[in-house]
């Protein structure tokens, strides 16, 4: 193999893993901590693209300074992080964290055909461009392949990301709460924790970290219909590769998806589609609990 | 000769003469939901087996576009009758599920959903891309012919309606008594207590594979009949993973209570979703999900569990939950 093409496959692979760990580590921090697999987790993405990609039409209209356009980014994430909490957690899952997962899960999938519908109620049919932060950061040579500095930034935020999510875990207070939760819910409910307000203020980050992932790659994409329906069984395979409720699982997980999807439509096109389940199931059938299930307590 | 009093039994069967007569003076619109409820529902039935069980599968819709493209390219070997097809469809999905059955045996709880969800999207996947079998736009299926005759116009969907609905009734009256064999009273074992049946001496997997290949034979036969009524077979509207969602989403609605229920509970799923597609085109899932909810929230025990407190109402005692 000539190393131009290697070269191609890794930073494809690269750009495409941060995107898949954007959109992916929300979901394990939500089902990390509420045992919830969240299929709303699609919406999130959705609304995040087109939010982002409405405020940057608006941010750039009004001819305001051009890397403005990033903080709309962030801005229409953690909107739509802090609305989706309250919704989605306290209008409908805290009812339900008794019942049956499997009845959770179904409930989030009625909630993310209902949200697609409002999709269309609030945005339309038609599709949205939010080119300008693209343009904005221009593009880099890399072994004479031109390549997007916008998708390259990618790989920075998502780092990024990961960062403040270890520091957090491991070096704050409420990393620490997060862990007991994780560990043991009664416990840490009967040593003082107010795990109500730990679990609306996980699934608002969640939330937050979903809808970046559309957000930042709203710019790239044409923003239409049906772009969450894709995302969020993307969004499980990486999940359940990595382990699910695991962050460094979701790195690892978005990291040979991304790497395999790359390799694949660069040198086997016809198994691009399927590739990624397939290793999710081989995964599934050789350690279900994921490459880097986080330890299960055992509880008497 | 306990079959005469089973109130199943009786019920299922006027069911069948109702839809019977029905078919005959129904619109073709109204038909064709019917068919297409007694293919959804028959999905929903292999969903209700596992149910019992306590498995969920967030990958049925594997089978149910196995058994229709095992139609769609027997037509292209020059298998053109409905019950050969229809047979066909149903036995390739079930050796699928005894292939697989292996391996999922092994798993519960939500791994169990997950991996079906990744073999369906496996599947998918494929299906989409082999130009052989006309990758997204899928291939066409002709109207199949009837031990030699083939009905054409009107009369092919009243044919094949006939003749689904008796299938469908003794499919649903087998699983039924299904249910109440000793095999299928270990669903409800299984899902209360592994190792006490274990002890018992019966293998948990054992019954789980079983169940399995049932619920693969059950959606290959829906994803036949269903590549017969609409004549087309492609993987977004059979394989793709939205469609396992919406054979658990019947499962939901019907309740699990009974076999006849889940029909029930598939044609309130297509009657929702026509009206709702018709007379509301911009908000139908907004519906759909909607009434999910509902269900979910108000009624967890399905359609099934308003005959039910009714029934109590009536006798005015309080009988044992179930």
């Amino acid at each position: 193999m000539d190393l131009q093409l290697l070269i191609v496959i890794i930073v494809d692979g690269l750009i495409y893993s941060s995107y898949l760990f954007m959109v992916a580590v929300g979901l394990t921090v939500i089902f990390g901590v509420q045992k919830v697999l969240n299929v709303t987790h699609g919406s999130f993405f959705a609304f995040g693209a087109y939010l982002a990609a409405t405020l940057i039409g608006v941010w750039y209209n009004a001819e305001l300074p051009a890397f403005g356009g990033f903080l709309m980014i962030f801005l229409a994430a953690a909107f739509l992080g802090v609305v989706f909490g309250l919704v989605i957690e306290r209008g409908l899952l805290r009812y339900l964290y008794h019942r049956d997962e499997h009845i959770v899960v179904l409930a989030t999938f009625a909630a993310f055909l209902a949200l697609e519908d409002v999709i269309i109620l609030i945005w339309a049919t038609d599709p949205y461009f939010a080119y300008q932060p693209m343009e904005l950061l221009g593009w880099t040579d890399i072994a004479g392949l031109t390549f997007d500095n916008y998708n390259l930034s990618m790989v920075g935020v998502s780092m990024t990301i990961a960062l403040i999510m270890w520091f957090t875990l491991t070096r704050t207070r409420f990393g620490k709460i997060l862990l007991a939760v994780i560990f043991d819910r009664e416990m840490s409910q009967s040593m003082g924790i107010n795990v109500n307000k730990v679990f609306l203020v996980t699934f608002m980050i969640g939330a937050f970290l979903g809808a970046l992932g559309g957000a930042y790659v709203a710019p790239t994409i044409s923003v239409q219909p049906g772009i969450g329906v894709e995302v969020v069984v993307l969004a499980f395979a990486v999940v359940v590769i990595g382990g699910m409720g695991s962050i460094p699982g979701a790195l690892i997980g978005a990291l040979v998806v991304g790497i395999s999807r790359a390799a694949s439509v660069h040198l086997l096109p016809e198994v691009e589609l399927f590739v990624i389940y397939a290793i999710m199931a081989v995964v599934l059938v050789l350690r279900p609990e994921g490459l880097f299930a986080p330890p299960q307590a055992r509880k008497i | 000769m306990t079959r005469f009093m089973d109130k199943t039994f009786w019920g299922l069967t006027i069911g069948l003469v109702v839809i019977l007569v029905a078919n005959f003076l129904l619109e073709d619109w109204l038909r064709f939901i019917g068919l297409q409820s007694m293919a959804r529902g028959a999905v929903a039935l292999g969903l209700l087996i596992l149910w019992r069980a306590g498995l969920v599968s967030f990958g049925h819709a594997l089978f149910f576009g196995w058994g229709a493209y095992a139609v769609a390219l027997s037509q292209k070997i020059g298998i053109t009758d409905a019950l050969l097809g229809i047979i066909i469809g149903t036995i390739a999905s079930g050796l699928l599920a005894f292939a697989l059955g292996f391996l999922l045996r092994r798993y519960r709880a939500i791994f169990f959903a997950l991996l079906n969800l990744a073999f369906s999207m496996i599947l998918y996947g494929v299906l989409a891309k082999l130009e052989v079998l006309g990758s997204t736009d899928g291939i066409g299926v002709k109207q199949p012919s009837y031990f030699g005759i083939t009905p054409e116009g009107a009369n092919a969907h009243i044919t094949l309606f006939c003749f689904t609905a008796i299938i469908v009734y003794i499919v649903a009256l087998a699983v039924h008594r299904y249910l109440s064999s000793t095999l299928g009273a270990m669903t409800i074992a299984v899902r209360e207590n592994e190792i006490r049946l274990e002890y018992l001496g019966y293998s948990a997997e054992k019954a789980i594979h079983v169940k399995y290949v049932f619920s693969g034979l059950l959606a290959g036969f829906g994803g036949a009949v269903m590549a017969l009524a609409v004549g087309h077979v492609d993987p977004d509207s059979m394989v793709y993973w939205p469609n396992s969602g919406d054979f658990v989403f019947i499962t939901i609605l019907s309740g699990t209570g009974n076999v006849a229920a889940t029909f029930i509970g598939a044609l309130a799923f297509e009657l929702i979703r026509t009206f709702a597609f018709d007379y509301a085109p911009q908000i139908w899932q907004l519906l759909m999900g909607g009434t999910l909810l509902v269900i979910v929230m108000f009624l967890p025990n399905g359609l099934w569990s308003l005959t039910e407190h009714l029934g109590k109402r009536r006798k005015s005692a309080p009988s044992p939950a179930e």
